[in-house]
């Protein structure tokens, strides 16, 4: 039996919570929310798993284990939408249970449990609409800004090794925007639309692709999503990497999106994952698809001497992850 | 009223990491040492502002990063504890301080009429970013003045280094014009890293200064390039490198803080003083004052 129970992408936007009458889209996203609120109720689901983009870190992949983080929570961006709180029912036990199987596959992770601790609001949307009554205990992961595929694959592979080793039904959730360019200038509520058409294309494609339940196919499109439809605040698009490893790397699910509608520019879904008896087809996979994280192969300056071409000049490179400490 | 002036402006980096080991009684956790060479830095800093009258300090923080705009702190008074959602386990801090609504609001209302998008954040629950906090404790910890808290715009990201830099140029001007309007004397500060590389993991005791260093010495050649020209008086020319040390670097002056702190002093044409430059988690930092008054450049 499979112990991951479904799978969903929400945006983490903080309108659909605090705002949703000011525009027709906003409050489709907030129906949305509603309806997956339900779904998840309705799947026996034990224990959520939210993995936000939201939440960046540096020091390895951090995990949420305060059990009742309460606080008042106010957007950097978007403050005049008023202040939110919060008080939520983290599951210490299985965060814990999440770093060791980290540690388990070369991961760096550690818990973080220190009340008043800036819990973002991307998560502070996903569990006040998804779980207002924390029926459901949840546990949060950050986002690893210099993490790249590898290294997500495997997170997710390890937070579902947790989940089997625990014997745990759990709905994992990826709080991400598809399509990220927001407007830089102040926009009527009125007047909000996808900032480009190019973007909403690929969030279209991308949504299809979802609605047949081809995850695993959507997670090696990441990187061209990231390309195409991506505003590069970060390394690359990697939700859907660590959701389908989370998910057991496959094409068997139904898919549905339940809205798709702008918020500030940006390409905002619901969208739910469910298992299913039979896949859609598959892409040819030409990434690999790692087991164990070793860190990033340094070819900057590396000890291998490359014979064909002299050292590299490392005064002009990057560094990259595996240095040092 | 008489002209207010920037009395001096400071490059001043946030890592918490010298919160942490300076063991001030609002925080948290508690060091044994470490990173002593940028907090004397600071020790030096502070000796310089003692002797200084100044009614504001103004920070420009990458923490508080906004998409939509500039915006500014609206409210008097702040009260609560701050939690570095990176380092948590270092940084803990409990802060009180005051804003000045008005000089704060006087920036918003020069940027706008030059056309910049801006907006006042008047939530009084609103947390005040750590970069704002760490740069304003290490170099005033008594916390008996003002602040104006400034955030970082972001929407360069959108297009590239460049378009931050105009843009941080405009709102250094804006700065600048208000101040002098307000007939206050203020403190910059710019409050960034440069070379912004860090390691990825922690050693178990953070402070263990063994494990310390630059996290590659392309980063080092860089940021000692951009002291080299900070050191000399030469500040357009390292303005006009910023932005390919902010690609080449991942420098922390993509927030446009330090683009910012040299528009707002009219790109100051003799030396910084370098207080200290040293390394945090494989970052780099320096702590950097241009005296504005040492130089009679202001009253
Ligand atoms: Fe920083």
């Amino acid at each position: 039996m499979s112990h991951v129970a479904g799978g969903w992408l929400v945006p983490g936007m903080p309108h659909p919570l605090m705002c949703p009458e000011r525009n027709a889209g906003w409050n489709k996203i907030r129906q949305a929310f509603d309806q997956a609120r339900k779904e998840i109720e309705q799947s026996d689901a034990d224990l959520l798993v939210i993995y936000s983009t939201f939440w960046p870190s540096i020091i390895g992949h951090q995990i949420q284990a305060l059990a009742e983080p309460k606080w008042t929570h106010v957007d950097e961006e978007w403050h005049e939408l008023g202040s939110i709180d919060y008080e939520f029912k983290i599951d210490a036990h299985f965060a814990e249970s999440i770093r060791a199987a980290c540690q388990k596959r070369g991961l760096h992770a550690r818990t973080v449990a220190y009340q008043g601790f800036p819990i973002d609001t991307g998560s502070i949307v996903a569990l006040k609409l998804l779980n207002p009554d924390n029926k459901i205990p949840a546990v949060i992961l950050s986002s690893n800004v210099y993490s790249d595929r590898a290294e997500t694959i495997v997170f997710g592979k390890a937070c579902h090794d947790a989940v089997k080793e625990e014997g745990r039904k759990a709905v994992g959730i990826a709080v991400s925007a598809l399509s990220n360019r927001l407007f830089t200038e102040i926009v009527a509520d009125d007047q909000d639309h996808i900032h480009s058409l190019k973007d909403d294309e690929w969030n279209q494609k991308y949504l299809e692709f979802l609605n047949l339940g081809r995850l695993e196919d959507v997670s090696q499109l990441s990187r061209q999503f990231h390309r195409e439809a991506r505003v590069h605040k970060v390394s690359n698009f990697k939700p859907f990497w660590w959701l389908s490893a989370f998910m057991g790397q496959h094409n068997r699910y139904q898919g549905k999106t339940l809205a798709y509608e702008p918020i500030y520019g940006t390409g905002a879904a619901v969208v739910g994952l469910w298992p299913a008896e039979s896949a859609a087809r598959d892409l040819e996979y030409d990434e690999n698809d790692p087991e164990q994280y070793e860190g990033d192969r340094n070819v900057l300056s590396s000890s291998q001497q490359n014979s064909d071409f002299g050292g590299p000049d490392v005064a002009d490179g990057y560094p990259n992850g595996k240095d040092g400490i | 009223m008489s002209s207010g002036s920037i009395v001096t402006g400071v490059l001043a980096p946030h890592p918490p990491h010298l919160i942490y080991a300076e063991n001030p009684e609002q925080n948290e956790p508690q060091a044994e040492c470490g990173w002593e060479g940028l907090r004397w830095g600071y020790e030096r800093l502070r000796r310089n502002l003692s002797k200084k009258d100044f009614d504001v300090l103004v920070v420009y923080s990458p923490h508080w990063a906004t998409m939509v705009g500039t915006h500014f702190l609206g409210v008097p008074h702040f009260k609560s504890v701050s939690v570095d959602p990176i380092f948590p386990n270092l940084f803990r801090f409990h802060y009180e301080l005051d804003v000045d609504v008005e000089l704060s609001q006087a920036i918003h209302d020069e940027a706008a009429s030059q056309g910049m998008v801006t907006k006042m954040m008047t939530n009084p629950d609103f947390r005040v970013d750590y970069g704002t906090i760490i740069s304003c404790h290490l170099s005033h910890p008594a916390w008996d003045k003002p602040i104006v808290a400034i955030s970082s715009n972001r929407a360069a990201r959108m297009f590239n280094n460049d378009y931050m830099q105009v843009n941080a140029i405009k709102l250094g001007q804006a700065t600048r014009k208000a101040i002098e309007k307000s007939g206050k004397r203020a403190i910059l500060l710019a409050s960034n890293s440069l070379s912004h590389r860090h390691f990825v993991t922690e050693p178990p005791l953070p402070e263990d200064m063994s494990k310390e260093h630059i996290s590659h010495h392309g980063q080092y050649l860089w940021d000692m390039r951009m002291l080299e020209l900070m050191r000399a008086g030469r500040s357009k020319e390292m303005l006009d490198i910023l932005p390919d040390f902010t690609e080449q670097t991942v420098a922390e002056t993509d927030s446009g803080a330090l683009s910012w702190l040299m528009s707002a002093m009219d790109y100051p044409d003799y030396a910084a003083e370098v207080h200290a430059y040293g390394t945090v988690i494989g970052t780099g930092n320096a702590v950097v004052e241009w005296d504005a008054q040492s130089q009679g450049v202001t009253p």
